[in-house]
């Protein structure tokens, strides 16, 4: 498989060149555990298709119930992101650029959210912004506050287990810049807010847009802190990993439809962004 | 500005309490997952099991995540009357249960906290013979230690000052609240439909809201809530049914522990677990 025989013999350093060239010449060993892995991702969506009520799949997605748990799915997705990039970039520049006692101890922190279980994280929260909570309990009394079973609630544990995506992929994404240009900025006579402004993050922006997609696709599939959390409420907490999740209780189509959604939806969305911006990178 | 009272000593038990049930949840998910990779591909006749060394023979009970404690309890007195057998149990929400068995998981025997859960699983032809009702669990209404909204009856839950979560209409709970709230005639607006009574006990144990409807049960089993009972629980009781499943690794098995279920021994622990014996 691998010999190629050409016709007029060349030199091997003409063939060595000319394998060179040809571009990601791809090593046929590892062909296969890459097409196990891929089988190994795909197969359970296949599954899903194979299930899938198809004749009855139309009217079970007119349902108001699932307009209202996508809508919701979206919009909270999104200001989860937001809120992540507001936070997360300041919070990544600190990781990657600044020297103190700690760091690495904070970064381990920054990510523990990626470890522990969501629902953990949902008690977490809980038991720190709930109505008992150590800071929530001010909330309540001082302002009559309770974030629980709101649509800001839903936010806030999407935020909780999107952001650390976030701020790793923008912080991979400082340390791999090269400091220079902002330097020569510097040298140039740029304030610190014009360098950041004009070179830092227009040298990380394929990291920060990587790191909001991931955020992103992890906010909308949120189950576990969210239904501990901010509960399950149609139209108000019911987001749509909740609506299959209680689907799955009564009748598996309804969750597949349900699932096909959700996946449909998010699969446009990361096709058309990862096209117009992070294929470039 | 009154500050309520929390019981911190209550709050950090509660706490406690609760890390650990995430912690046996995430448990058992491993075991199942574990399970699920090692299971025979068609859930017929089991391989049986393999590196046991003293013919030790293992019964798999999926049963509902209120008979947790009971079953522990008793799967502990059942191992000692059967020295060769070991008891595996897979706790969680009735209706996920019967989704995993009608899916093929393998499972010996199937207890469920309703009749309808059960009669999904019957339905798909997965049980051995004709399950049978073996306790039956009220609704209590379930309130923080210190009681802050003062509730005393089913019809305080239908004021909107008071926040109630009660279960979703989809799992056992939540079909027996609708039944006791509708034989009340009451309207209620609950701030989250939870998606399985340890959940919307949990809720109250933090004191994240006034008032959670559960089963007797569970209060019996947590300590930092109140359980307040009330007359309509009667209307919308849980029947417990129990069955032997088709295609079990142990059927001989299964049935003694059906039988041991529906014993003294099983009368005696469950009764003290709250449920009423029949």
């Amino acid at each position: 498989m691998t010999q190629v025989s050409a016709p007029s013999d060349p030199t091997p350093r003409e063939r060595r060149a000319r394998l060179r060239v040809r571009s990601g010449r791809f090593p046929w060993l590892l062909m296969v555990p890459a097409l196990l892995g891929l089988v190994f991702l795909v197969l359970p969506f296949a599954g899903l298709l194979a299930r899938a009520p198809w004749p009855t799949l139309v009217t079970r997605l007119l349902m108001p119930d699932v307009r209202g748990a996508l809508w919701l799915s979206l919009t909270t997705a999104t200001a989860a992101t937001a809120v992540s990039v507001c936070l997360g970039v300041p919070l990544a520049w600190l990781l990657a650029r600044t020297e103190f006692p700690g760091r690495r101890l904070l970064r381990a922190l920054v990510t523990v959210p990626l470890v522990i279980p969501p629902v953990v994280g949902g008690v977490a929260l809980l038991l720190a912004l709930g109505r008992r909570g150590i800071v929530g309990r001010y909330l309540d009394e001082w302002f009559g506050l309770t974030l629980p079973f709101t649509s800001a609630a839903v936010v806030v544990a999407q935020v909780f287990v999107a952001m650390p995506f976030l701020v790793i992929s923008v912080e991979g994404a400082l340390r791999g810049a090269d400091r220079r240009f902002e330097e020569a900025a510097a040298t140039l006579g740029a304030s610190r807010a014009v360098v950041f402004r004009r070179v830092t993050l227009p040298m990380v922006g394929p990291g920060v847009i990587a790191g909001a997609v991931l955020a992103w696709a992890r906010a909308l599939g949120e189950f576990g802190a969210t239904i501990t959390f901010a509960g399950n409420f149609p139209g108000r907490t019911q987001t749509m990993p909740l609506a299959v999740y209680l689907a799955m209780q009564e009748s598996p189509e309804s969750a597949i439809v349900l699932s096909l959604v959700l996946l449909g939806v998010s699969l446009v969305i990361l096709v058309a962004l990862r096209d117009r911006w992070v294929g470039a990178a | 500005m009154a500050s309520r009272p929390t019981r911190q000593g209550d709050f950090l038990d509660a706490v406690r309490r609760l890390l650990r049930r995430g912690a046996a949840a995430a448990a058992a998910v491993g075991v199942l997952a574990a399970g699920a990779a090692c299971a025979p591909v068609e859930g017929g006749e089991g391989s049986g099991d393999t590196g046991g060394g003293a013919a030790q023979r293992t019964l798999t009970v999926f049963a509902a995540a209120s008979l947790t404690e009971a079953f522990e309890e008793l799967g502990g007195r059942f191992e000692e009357e059967h020295p060769d057998a070991r008891v595996e149990f897979n706790f969680a929400g009735s209706s996920d249960l019967a989704n995993q068995i009608n899916e093929g998981a393998p499972a010996d025997v199937f207890a469920s906290a309703d009749t309808h859960t059960m009669d999904l699983v019957v339905e798909e032809g997965r049980t051995a013979k004709e399950p049978v009702v073996f306790v039956r669990n009220t609704l209590r209404i379930a309130v923080p230690a210190d009681n802050p909204a003062g509730v005393d009856g089913l019809a305080d839950l239908a004021d909107p000052a008071v926040k109630v979560v009660l279960c979703a209409e989809e799992v056992p709970c939540g079909a027996a609240s609708a039944e006791a709230l509708d034989a009340a005639g009451l309207e209620v607006a609950p701030v989250s439909r939870e998606r399985d009574v340890k959940a919307a006990l949990t809720k109250a144990e933090l004191g994240e809201v006034d008032a959670a409807l559960v089963y007797r049960t569970d209060i019996r089993a947590a300590d930092g809530v109140k359980g307040i009972a009330f007359p309509e629980a009667d209307e919308a009781a849980n029947d417990y049914p129990v069955a032997v499943l088709e295609g079990a690794a142990r059927p001989g098995l299964a049935e003694a522990w059906v039988e041991f279920v529906r014993s003294g021994d099983g009368d005696e622990v469950l009764d003290d677990a709250g449920f009423s014996t029949l």
